[in-house]
């Protein structure tokens, strides 16, 4: 029988599984240890509902309803001075938890201090724009939706941005495969040559490990370079070493205009040496 | 690189019989080797350094040109995405002829370390190569090296009207 | 002869001539000027830009993806290849990264390195900026001077690492390798050859009419514009917003150097051509103080912290067990905890940043890189309408946006 391969998550997972090790988790302390970030919560927290909150690596946390995105973002940059909206992704959560959690990253350059703004959404789901409070948003929201396939409502110009117009998948989900699916390996062939000439290019090599038996045939050594196709067999190489045009002179000038590069002899040479 | 299904040999890879007027115009072509900026990613900096001063380009006879129809070499530098193949096969079609394209790098090679879904595994799966140049980046004095190589390749070629079908489709 | 394609030619499909008189130019992937692969869509009325459309996306080779199938030691020289300029400084950021991420702290001589490497760096990306931005505006001659200059610095980062531009020099948990023997000496030399050729490049350029003229008023950007679109680096500095990650929020060992953050008032383009030229002083500064703090520093190189990072070759070639958890991670690579962390550098290009979600495997679950260039690059669709079809050049010029970084 074959085995059975989940589909959920083809990236690369480590091939050895230990059962009994315990994996530690990143310490989280509470919101109110440090001043700043308790004023923030507490301001945030009349606003909107906020699920939950910690600090983790000097950042504060606030997980949030989908909903309330554009207005906690809103708060934070006008009255609790955080003027950059430094960072804009998601994170596949698909197999796990059935959705996207994204990630709004910001930064006060009063205050010093860096919060992030998480909020899950389930996969079918869209999320509301806060282009019209960061202009940033507009290239950030583009990129999300081109590799997570997320719509993003109201935004100015939702098309892809890294990937072509006309690409098939979104590259970022965790069911996509590192080295593309069907249709992105032949896309290059398809596009320019059409598919009648997928087999004369052939597919693609993706092998980096692919050792070949012909090898040591087909690749030239430094300075025994020959031509494609003629058979080398052992100690008949033909040399090709660099030979200059202007080494017997030049015709039209003679031979005192060109001196003669002579290996052992050179100025150069003698300096390092 | 890709594996094309052509005879390589149809020449029969024996030494060619070149006129004089076949070295002369020989003479003209590998020594103003126009190269085309096809600087793409990191190796361009490094094509940028060999025509520096140090790593002089210009005493080859090379000026970088900017456009398409006035170039005989394509130094092909950096990675090549499905993006923009499509762009740099059109460029390569609006090249006159006789051209000639040198891969620069590990990535316009074989795709080189990016083994990915948006990454040409190797420019010669849309334009035919004849030098390919390894390393990741190939030091200016390796794209000098190739460079002579090409000339070297060129010297060796019957000047001909037409170029002969280079493979590919 | 050409050879059959599908390609149709393409003025078929573009119209030049609109109604209202605008015409619609293409500033195709294929760049004579040095900055990449940048499709840039303007719609033009005369000489002047009513519409600017950049569109990127032709580097993009899945950096991030590669990112979740790699263990985190072997990614590090991918990040070489986002911001190829100064390649150390990705390198810096994701392993700082990293390290805050499993709770290690590299030792006291590889912080010295790492930041001499990183300054080098910033030299190294700062002339090519110059190099680059004056040939797009016609002062040519620049770039072979300034490409010489940084000749000297590439061959300090080739007598350290062996690699002239994607360098890998360091790694999570210090550096790999301690100084060559006659580094520091070629180091004051290096920056003894810079302070004397500098001030003749700001002689040919800062008094000069013609730079002044080409660069003054050209790409305003306002504060509100800038902190809109998450602009950082010199091009904030520059809008006079005094945000500097080295002095603002410390990492490394900036919090003991003593520098100056150059900033200027006028927002335009020249500038953000002054704060370049005052920052390469302002590294040559930090160069020479951190010679003194190499000299007195231990020699330990790499943290210990037998969980996640390998130890030295010498105890590995003789202990067992090292050899064992040496092969451990080089196989298998190490499980950092569970946890989010997100770590900004202040690259030569602005806030580089890297968010890693780690759910305890060896791979990562998600990697982003924050690269700077992106918003840059965004920030042209509401910079340029306005602006003539030459300044458009001046500006991308002077941007400073790399492509690997956009695209990742």
């Amino acid at each position: 029988m074959r085995k059975y391969k989940i589909k959920d998550d083809v990236q690369k997972k480590s091939y050895h599984k230990d059962r009994f090790f315990v994996k530690p988790t990143v310490a989280r302390t509470s919101v109110f240890d440090d001043s700043v970030f308790s004023l923030d919560y507490t301001s945030a927290n009349t606003i909107v509902n906020i699920v939950e909150s910690y600090i983790e690596f000097d950042h504060l946390v606030l997980i949030i309803e989908p909903n309330d995105n554009v207005k906690l973002i809103q708060h934070l940059q006008t009255i609790r001075a955080y003027d950059f909206l430094v960072e804009l992704t998601a994170v596949d959560y698909i197999a796990t938890r059935g959705g996207f959690e994204i990630v709004y990253e910001m930064l006060s350059t009063t205050k010093k201090k860096r919060v992030r703004v998480k909020t899950f959404i389930n996969k079918k789901d869209s999320i509301q724009t806060v282009e019209p409070l960061f202009r940033m948003a507009d290239w950030s929201e583009r990129e999300m939706y081109d590799m997570y396939g997320i719509q993003v409502i109201n935004h100015p110009n939702l098309k892809r941005i890294l990937m072509p117009n006309d690409w098939y998948g979104h590259p970022l989900l965790k069911t996509y495969p590192l080295h593309g699916d069907e249709k992105a390996s032949w896309y290059e062939v398809d596009k320019i040559f059409g598919k009648e000439s997928r087999d004369v290019i052939g597919p693609e090599l993706r092998d980096s490990a692919c050792v070949d038996r012909y090898d040591t045939d087909r690749f030239a050594r430094l300075g025994h370079e020959v031509h494609k196709g003629i058979k080398i067999s052992e100690g008949n190489e033909p040399d090709t070493p660099i030979r200059y045009q202007e080494e017997g002179g030049v015709k039209l000038f003679g031979k005192r205009l060109v001196t003669p590069f002579d290996e052992i002899e050179t100025e150069q040479l003698k300096e390092r040496r | 690189m890709a594996q094309h299904k052509v005879n390589y040999l149809a020449q029969g890879g024996t030494p060619v019989k070149l006129t004089a007027v076949d070295k002369i115009v020989n003479f003209g072509r590998s020594n103003s080797l126009w190269p085309m900026t096809y600087g793409l990613a990191c190796c361009a900096i490094e094509m940028m350094a060999a025509g520096g001063s140090r790593f002089d380009f210009d005493r080859f006879g090379t000026i970088f040109r900017a456009s398409p129809r006035q170039s005989d070499v394509i130094v092909v530098a950096g990675t090549l995405t499905k993006k923009h193949a499509e762009f740099m096969r059109r460029l390569y079609d609006q090249m006159p002829d006789p051209k000639w394209v040198i891969s620069m790098g590990s990535c316009a090679n074989t795709g080189g370390m990016f083994n990915t879904y948006a990454t040409v595994q190797g420019v010669d799966r849309v334009i035919p190569v004849d030098i390919y140049l390894p390393g990741c980046a190939p030091r200016p004095e390796t794209l000098q090296y190739a460079l002579m190589m090409l000339q070297q390749k060129i010297r060796r070629e019957p000047a001909r009207m037409a170029q002969k079908a280079k493979r590919l489709v | 002869m050409q050879q059959s394609n599908r390609l149709k030619p393409f003025f078929e499909n573009i119209n030049f001539e609109r109604e209202d008189n605008t015409m619609v130019v293409n500033f195709g992937p294929q760049h004579p000027s040095a900055h990449g692969q940048l499709r840039l869509m303007l719609e033009l009325q005369g000489e002047e830009v009513t519409k600017a459309y950049p569109d990127v996306g032709y580097l993009h080779r899945g950096i991030e993806k590669m990112g979740e199938n790699m263990i985190y030691n072997e990614f590090l020289p991918t990040t070489d290849r986002m911001d190829y300029i100064s390649s150390t400084s990705n390198n810096y950021g994701y392993a700082l990264a990293v390290e805050k991420l499993i709770g290690v702290v590299a030792p006291r001589r590889a912080e010295v390195i790492r930041t001499m490497l990183l300054e080098l760096n910033r030299i190294i990306s700062h002339l090519f900026w110059l190099a680059t931005h004056a040939l797009d505006v016609g002062a040519m001659s620049i770039f072979l001077y300034a490409f010489r200059e940084r000749e000297f610095a590439m061959d300090l980062m080739e007598d350290y690492c062996g690699a002239r531009l994607t360098h890998s020099a360091v790694r999570i948990g210090g550096v790999p390798l301690d100084l060559p023997n006659d580094w520091l000496g070629n180091l004051e030399k290096f920056c003894q050859t810079l302070e004397s050729q500098i001030p003749i490049y700001e002689g040919l350029l800062t008094k000069n009419r013609i730079w002044r003229m080409r660069l003054e008023n050209i790409g305003v950007i306002s504060e509100k514009m800038a902190k809109s679109w998450a602009v950082s680096g010199v091009a904030l500095r520059g809008s006079g917003v005094k945000w500097d990650l080295r002095k603002e929020m410390p990492y490394g060992l900036y919090s003991e150097l003593d520098f100056n953050i150059p900033v200027a008032n006028t927002c335009d383009c020249y500038g953000r051509y002054k704060c370049y030229m005052a920052e390469v002083y302002e590294s040559i500064k930090i160069l020479r103080q951190l010679v003194p703090l190499y000299e007195k520093s231990d020699t330990q190189l790499m943290a210990h912290s037998p969980e996640y990072i390998s130890c030295t070759k010498e105890e590995m070639m003789t202990q067992n067990y090292s050899l064992m958890q040496h092969f451990v991670l080089v196989t298998q690579g190490m499980r950092p905890p569970v946890g989010e962390v997100y770590v900004a550098t202040e690259s030569p290009k602005g806030e580089l940043g890297f968010y890693i979600v780690s759910d305890g495997t060896p791979y990562a679950y998600k990697l982003k890189c924050r690269a700077p260039s992106f918003w840059h690059t965004g920030l042209l669709n509401d910079l340029l309408p306005g602006q003539q079809l030459a300044d458009v050049v001046a500006i991308i010029g002077n941007l400073n946006i790399v492509f690997g970084e956009i695209d990742r």
